[in-house]
């Protein structure tokens, strides 16, 4: 592994948050040469600045497509290849795709030698994907939280009614209804909206 | 009965109208076809995501469709081409200035791509004179037809697309921005990219690359060839939804109502009034309001531009190799040609083929004499400028 952290990686993410949690990732391994670019024009004079062994991008990035003009150049030193061209690694592929990153390597480079690189990166962007999945979940609850509040609220100046009372009357609402309380307590907003 | 459920990928543009109306629209649902439409942000998404399964079909540039099968700078994957997703829809768009120097050195009738070559090529010169930048140009992928048709206009004019001036990859969504900000002094993209960036008042457009190429394939529907194999039914049902949708879309009346279909935020995401356009063939050429008419800009399905070309699939090859990024063979190119696929068409949609229009190479170049699919190696030697392969 010693020879490995003299790889120099790129990291291609708009997302700083993901960037960062990589980048950390690959300094705990052992890489300590990482730069993020985060900046999309002139990527390409960057990465040949930088002159990486293995550049990281994001697939949903669609500078993906100005990535491939490298393997066109023929002036460039070293030409990087895509993973996807060695398919010996199915599920390696697979598995990245899901996670939603794509890695091009220095052609010559040995597998072996970039997959320790490329599992990290699957399983980072994996956790970076369940703590965004969290905080929108996290979010959603916050403003349903909101909706019930305004709810509540309107129930109580239109019935004079306490703030368990108009809590009850949703959630039995909702029951009868089969609906999720947030829906009822958003209707009961619309309505009275309307009716202002 | 339904068959197992389909999945799809496109990129954002009006040339993926047939697919997606195919879809939207219920074509592919009366073949009994489950289709789920997946946008996705970049052409090497949709190649990978083709090749390596998990898109059973995809809308794509006809000449990464070429270049997978060839394996050239990717993993070799044989696609085939059952139905050609449209003939031209891409223009050059150059910024106000490149458009006044233009303008101003043209020598004769400036719709004419001969003329603006040549002007161009006295810009570039007078440029390198005072030691100014050399020109970018903006195009959408390697292997695509942007880059091939930009470059086939500029050799035309005497200028060295690798030498005179820069060709970038640019993500579509990008050129607008990228022209309004000076990173490139033109461009060449599909729908609705060029009206965007004149609306935008940011740039003009030049030409419509059916002024350089009166037939041009651009994106095609495709499939594994080892899947078009294994689900011969599947594709013809598929084949013949697109055959059903490019109908609808051609016949005037609808147009309206493709737009809408095309305009909504998960398809293409841009205004209906500016995807009309498109389909309708006219176009705002000049931020003054100034518009032109084509009946050539964008053929979705008429003069059998549905019916994949093998003709066109060679033109292509031929780019390929004239620019280096392939070395000729006879091999090669017959490969090339089988990734067109006619006979899968026809099977799928019975009835005589539509006459090609009045083009009688197939092509229809502004210049360089008629292309012979059966003689490319004639016509790459006949080239003035060219690359050797690397």
């Amino acid at each position: 592994m010693a020879a490995d952290s003299s790889f120099k990686i790129v990291i291609v993410d708009e997302s700083p948050i993901r960037a960062a949690i990589l980048k950390e990732g690959l300094q705990e391994a052992g890489f300590t040469s990482v730069e993020h670019i985060s900046e999309m024009h002139s990527l390409l004079a960057r990465i040949y600045a930088l002159d990486p062994d293995v550049i990281l991008i994001d697939l949903e990035n669609p500078s993906r497509d100005v990535l491939e003009q490298m393997f066109q150049v023929s002036r460039a030193v070293r030409r990087p290849i895509a993973m996807f061209v060695d398919q010996s690694d199915a599920t390696s592929i697979q598995e990245a795709v899901e996670a939603g990153v794509s890695a091009y390597i220095v052609d010559g480079l040995k597998k072996e030698r970039i997959k320790p690189i490329l599992d990290l990166c699957i399983s980072r962007f994996n956790a970076f994907a369940k703590l965004q999945d969290e905080l929108d979940r996290t979010k959603s609850a916050l403003e349903e939280r909101k909706i019930l509040d305004r709810a509540k609220g309107i129930l109580m100046k239109m019935k004079g009614l306490t703030e368990d009372e108009a809590y009850v009357l949703l959630r039995s609402t909702a029951m009868r209804e089969k609906k999720k309380i947030g829906e009822i307590a958003q209707s009961i907003i619309t309505a009275a909206e309307l009716l202002k | 009965m339904t068959d197992k459920p389909l999945r799809i990928g496109f990129i954002p543009l009006v040339d993926a109208s047939a697919l997606i109306v195919a879809v939207d629209k219920g074509f592919t649902a009366a073949e009994g076809l489950d289709v789920t439409l997946v946008r996705e942000v970049s052409w090497s998404n949709v190649r990978d995501k083709l090749n390596i399964g998990l898109f059973d079909a995809a809308h794509l540039l006809a000449p990464v469709a070429i270049a997978s099968s060839l394996g050239l700078a990717q993993v070799k994957v044989p696609i085939v081409a059952p139905f050609n997703l449209g003939l031209n829809g891409n223009a050059i768009t150059v910024s106000p200035s490149l458009h006044a120097a233009i303008m101003g050195e043209a020598d004769g009738d400036p719709a004419d791509p001969l003329v603006t070559a040549n002007a161009l090529a006295r810009v570039v010169a007078a440029r390198r004179k005072t030691g100014a930048e050399p020109l970018t140009f903006g195009m959408t992928f390697p292997f695509s037809t942007h880059n091939y048709q930009l470059r086939f206009w500029l050799a035309a004019g005497g200028i060295d697309p690798d030498e005179d001036v820069r060709l970038v990859v640019l993500p579509p969504p990008y050129m607008v921005d990228s022209l309004a900000s000076g990173h490139v002094d033109a461009f060449c993209v599909g729908a609705p990219w060029n009206s965007i960036a004149v609306d935008f008042g940011v740039g003009h457009i030049l030409h419509f690359v059916s002024d350089i190429l009166a037939r041009a394939a651009e994106k095609v529907l495709a499939v594994r060839e080892r899947w078009a194999q294994e689900n011969p039914l599947v594709l013809a049902k598929l084949t013949r939804a697109h055959g059903r949708a490019t109908d609808f879309i051609e016949r005037p009346e609808n147009r309206a109502e493709v737009a809408r279909i095309l305009a909504r935020p998960e398809r293409i995401g841009v205004d209906a009034e500016v995807i009309q356009r498109t389909l309708d063939g006219r176009l705002k050429i000049s931020p003054d309001g100034t518009f032109r008419e084509s009946d050539r800009y964008l053929l979705v399905g008429r003069e059998g531009a549905g019916r994949p070309d093998p003709v066109q699939a060679a033109w292509l090859y031929a780019q390929m190799v004239r620019w280096g990024q392939a070395s000729y063979s006879a091999d090669a190119l017959a490969a090339a040609k089988r990734v067109f696929r006619p006979d899968l068409y026809d099977a799928a949609l019975s009835g005589p083929a539509a006459p090609s229009g009045n083009v009688p190479d197939g092509i229809g170049a502004f210049t360089g004499g008629n292309f012979d699919a059966n003689d490319v190696a004639s016509y790459l030697s006949s080239a003035a400028i060219k690359r050797r392969p690397t």
